[in-house]
């Protein structure tokens, strides 16, 4: 079952590149995405455990996440553009590390959380030790910003929901 | 027309947060609070000038541009996804390297005027 889903997703993404449609090249994509899925399906989608119900379920919520994100990206790339564009010694620029504790369990979610956090401006995420993030922030907004579980809840509940 | 005006919108934009990003890496205190602007600043810059590019694209609708445009939404979505996990290997090679993280002194502004 999962190798047919990671052979129609090869062949998807080599349909999307190669954009010839003619006999020749379709076959092409045929014999080399039936070697590498024959070779690699083992490394994709490791964990196995769940359903492919609850998977399809997962994947019907990410996008309205991935909307939130990018305007909570948005959000905060002006608030670094204010930033550095603020006169003086940027009396704004107060940056600390900040330690946040996460109640995620599955090692995806808390990867995915690291991640998200990352890549909204002003926050990085150093390491991850159990369920502690050691976070790089730039400023009190974006430190409140990451200290607010706003994020964390809307992952569990695309992620774990029903876990518990 | 209206696709033209989109797609001017956002790669202007895009030019907008890149500028701010280069500010940012000049003027920020330490490695840190520099990274956050090289890092992230251009992660949302090039967002925004590629998916400017592939509205651009699709101005002339066929199936060709709608292959390129195909494309670099994938080239954006791989942005999206190494330039945080980059960001965060450099971040920890400087902690581990022991580079020293910056904090505002409370006490300066009082000192400055006795």
């Amino acid at each position: 079952m999962h190798r047919l889903c990671i052979f129609l997703l090869l062949f998807g993404i080599w349909i999307i590149f190669s954009g010839q449609f003619d006999a020749f090249h379709l076959a092409l994509g045929l014999i080399s995405t039936a070697l590498v899925t024959a070779i690699s399906s083992e490394f994709f989608f490791a964990d196995r455990s769940r359903e492919a119900g609850a998977r399809i379920q997962e994947i019907i919520r990410l996008p309205w996440y991935l909307a939130w994100m990018l305007y909570q990206i948005l959000l905060s790339n002006l608030h670094i553009l204010k930033l550095a564009l603020s006169p003086g010694d940027m009396p704004e620029v107060q940056p600390r590390l900040v330690r946040i504790k996460t109640g995620l369990k599955t090692d995806f979610a808390k990867w995915f959380l690291a991640n998200s956090i990352t890549l909204t401006p002003g926050t990085i995420t150093i390491d991850i030790e159990g369920d502690e993030l050691l976070i790089h922030s730039i400023s009190e907004v974006t430190t409140t910003g990451v200290e607010d579980d706003a994020m964390e809840r809307k992952i569990a509940s695309i992620f774990e929901r029903g876990n518990d | 027309m209206i696709l033209n005006v989109i797609c001017i919108v956002l790669v202007v934009l895009g030019i907008v947060f890149f500028v701010g990003g280069a500010v940012g890496i000049v003027r920020f205190p330490d490695f840190y609070t520099r990274m956050h602007a090289a890092g992230k600043g251009d992660t949302m810059s090039v967002f925004m000038v590629l998916i400017g590019l592939a509205v651009y694209q699709l101005s002339d609708f066929n199936l060709a541009n709608l292959l390129i445009a195909g494309k670099i939404f994938f080239i954006t979505i791989f942005i999206m996804w190494a330039s945080p996990t980059s960001t965060h290997a450099l971040i920890k090679a400087g902690l581990e390297e022991g580079q020293e993280v910056w904090t505002r002194k409370e006490k300066t502004d009082t000192e400055d005027t006795p």
